[in-house]
């Protein structure tokens, strides 16, 4: 145990050291090579400019190589993989689209996702709305806040332990342990093991990450709230409206800038969501979705990188939209500057 | 006093918030206190009492022998076996008991039980005990298993972490985690807040294009990269004759990923710098090297520790990564691996899932709860400008 201590620190060490080598040693070397002494005017002013040139790049450089590697080039070979067969040797054209419309799998896991998308990040922004009005306007709001935000560090798998917990099922006349089992039974239920109930387990995985996202959802909500002009706020008051008009009218219109952020970030991560799935049901009793297919097809019966290819290019068509919205936001955002 | 807030104090319903808030934080606090408590609790009850109960002290029923022939003694006709049902317990008393497990309470404590055969058994809620016969308790005669309602005051043992950090690989796993973290956390914010200076400071050809590419790849799902990435990892791992799941290879990979959220976020920060600063510096024959390093470094301060606190619960918490390029052998195992793997193969201990949820939590709350500030300052910077 305590060599591996060791061992780990040393390579954090020179890790972190090698990293900072880079950038400490890449300036000194562009400084000497281009030196800039006083006697020579022009060469000086002529290596002046060309550090000017090549330094941007010194400090860019990791990042757009990394970018690169691991990001713009996966998203061209994935889809060139996606039109050739299981070991990535055939061209085998539309034939893995094909098989994804046909499959049964395939279709449970897009009405699966279109069911978390539908409702997550709706859940999360209604939720984590009210909660930031409402926490917004009494002395122990930020207690409040922290708990419901709380579970923002928690990881989904040690989310799925806590809520597989809440939804244990004790068979026969056990006395149930799970605390939804145990409500149930004392208002005269029946108790059940809730996440193999068909279409139904859905919505309980849902509840974990709308546990975990809300807080998410109420910390931004909650700093657009605080933005708003207090005299748009008395005016109304003033001009008789009422609470609901006044949240639905002017509260709401106000941050929807915010609204439309948060909902898309929490509908990104929707499309990514597969720790919850593989932790509580592994995509068991119709509560596949999306990534966890595409994980499978990877690693099931040697992997079948065309399929989960596939079902990669889908996941990605569907945060494209998403991804040209947020370029041209950001844009707008520059010219503002 | 917030806008808000102003239009709230004059709100009737004052009461219903505050009651509502209670009720949102009760639920939201709920299933995590279900794990911290369950994981401070006996094994054994665990499993026959709710973790909500733990708090008034529970009520099990146990199977004791009773003692053997030899500690007889003979009282007039009768012959008497005594003890204690609950020997070096403290704390408990004991309700009922029975001699047959369909019946484990059929007697009240103090009574006295007729058993046939001439036997009775009197225990009381002690746990003293007379089993009284009236002949001799022959030597032959295996000791007698009876059964008592026995209620123990609530009570919290450590013994569970004992068992998860020895014997489950919990130990093992948390440092693998701080190797993969750690690293994965500092070299990102390195690499990042470089270009992030570069791209708000620096004039060079290409500059609108390199924004617009991070703020493209900050929505590309981490599975699209997951195909090609493997193969590169398997062809670079037999070129160099080393295995393709390695520590430097999931770092490489955890700061990849990271890395458009993290030059969105810091470029939002540093180009927020003042002018002024930075070009009186260049005045002064400042290189950009030393500019950053001396003066946009420790500017950035609160934006380098929010997005460093992001990247660590990031990493930390992730499964997806480390299961791809880590691998999933005992050597290599993180934490939410090893939690996932118990679910597998533990999914009925509740003491020893409880308390690896707790070891895998500890870390990122300590950091959150300490750090909390912070967080919500990164949060704010990347999201709500220009919202």
């Amino acid at each position: 145990m305590l060599s591996q201590i060791v061992s780990a620190l040393g390579v954090v060490v020179v890790a972190v050291f090698a990293c900072s080598a880079y950038f400490y040693f890449s300036n000194k070397i562009l400084d000497l090579a281009l030196p800039v002494k006083d006697g020579d005017i022009r060469a000086a002013s002529r290596n002046l400019n060309r550090r000017a040139l090549v330094r941007p790049w010194l400090f860019v450089g990791p990042a757009l190589f990394l970018l690169i590697v691991y990001l713009v080039y996966p998203v061209v070979a994935t889809f060139i993989l996606s039109f050739y067969d299981r070991a990535g040797q055939q061209f085998v054209g539309v034939a893995n689209y094909k098989w994804a419309l046909g499959d049964r799998e395939f279709r449970q896991s897009i009405f699966n996702n279109i069911l978390w998308l539908a409702v997550v990040p709706a859940a999360c922004t209604f939720f984590g709305l009210v909660i930031a009005v409402m926490t917004d306007r009494i002395w122990w709001g930020n207690i409040a806040k922290s708990i419901v935000f709380m579970p923002m560090a928690i990881s989904f798998v040690g989310a799925s332990v806590i809520w597989k917990f809440i939804y244990e099922y004790r068979g026969g006349n056990d006395v149930q342990i799970g605390l939804l089992n145990a409500i149930v039974q004392t208002f005269g239920g029946t108790p059940e093991v809730w996440i193999s109930v068909p279409f139904w387990n859905n919505f309980f995985l849902m509840v974990i990450l709308i546990w975990i996202q809300t807080g998410f959802a109420m910390v931004i909500l909650s700093a657009a709230l605080r933005g708003i002009p207090e005299e748009t706020i008395e005016a109304a008051v003033i001009d008789g409206a009422n609470g609901w008009q006044i949240f639905s009218r002017i509260m709401v219109p106000q941050v929807w800038g915010s609204i439309a952020v948060v909902w898309t970030t929490i509908t990104i991560l929707v499309l990514k969501v597969f720790d919850i799935v593989l932790t509580m049901t592994n995509g068991q009793w119709q509560s596949m979705v999306l990534a966890n297919l595409m994980f499978n097809w990877l690693f099931r019966g040697g992997g079948d990188s065309g399929r989960s290819a596939v079902i990669a290019i889908i996941i990605m068509l569907a945060v494209t939209p998403i991804m040209v919205w947020n370029v041209r936001r950001a844009n707008r955002e520059l010219k503002g500057h | 006093m917030t806008a808000v807030g102003s239009y709230f104090k004059i709100g009737p319903t004052r009461l219903f918030v505050h009651a509502a808030v209670l009720l949102i934080v009760i639920v939201w606090l709920i299933p995590t206190l279900g794990i911290f408590v369950s994981a401070l609790r006996d094994k054994d009850q665990i499993v026959v009492s709710g973790w909500w109960t733990s708090f008034v002290g529970s009520t099990q029923t146990v199977a004791v022998r009773l003692g053997t022939a030899d500690q007889q003694q003979q009282e007039g006709a009768a012959y008497v076996i005594a003890g204690n049902v609950l020997e070096g317990q403290t704390g408990r008393s004991v309700k009922a008991f029975g001699n047959r497990v369909q019946q484990p309470a059929a007697f009240k404590a103090g009574e006295t039980a007729d058993l046939g055969d001439g036997e009775t058994l009197q225990i009381n809620s002690d746990g003293s005990y007379r089993y009284m016969k009236n002949a001799a308790f022959s030597p032959d005669e295996r000791p007698r298993r009876i059964y008592a309602s026995v209620s123990a005051p609530p009570e919290f043992t450590m013994q569970n972490y004992k068992t998860v950090l020895t014997g489950e690989g919990i130990g093992q796993s948390f440092i693998n985690s701080l190797t993969v973290t750690i690293p994965a956390t500092i070299i990102p914010i390195l690499i990042a807040a470089f270009a992030a200076y570069a791209l708000s400071w620096m004039e060079f050809p290409g500059r609108g294009l390199l924004i617009a590419l991070v703020v493209g790849l900050i929505v590309v799902p981490l599975q699209m990269s997951l195909i090609p990435l493997l193969r590169l990892y398997n062809e670079i791992g037999t070129m160099l004759g080393q295995p393709s799941k390695t520590y430097p290879g999931i770092w490489m990979a955890h700061t990849a990923f990271g890395m458009p959220l993290a030059i969105y976020l810091l470029r939002a920060y540093i180009a927020g710098l003042p002018k002024e600063i930075i070009e009186s510096a260049r005045v002064d024959g400042a290189s950009d090297f030393e500019i950053f390093v001396r003066i946009v470094l420790p500017l950035s301060f609160p934006a380098l520790a929010s997005f460093a606190i992001f990247q660590f619960l990031w990493v930390w918490n992730d499964l997806l990564v480390a299961m791809v390029f880590l691998g999933t052998d005992k050597d290599h195992l993180v934490l939410t691996g090893s939690l996932n793997a118990l679910l597998g193969s533990r999914g009925g201990n509740w003491e020893i899932l409880t308390a690896s949820a707790f070891v895998t939590i500890i870390v990122p709350l300590l950091v959150f709860f300490g750090l909390q500030r912070y967080l919500v300052r990164g949060l704010l910077a990347g999201s709500v400008k220009g919202g």
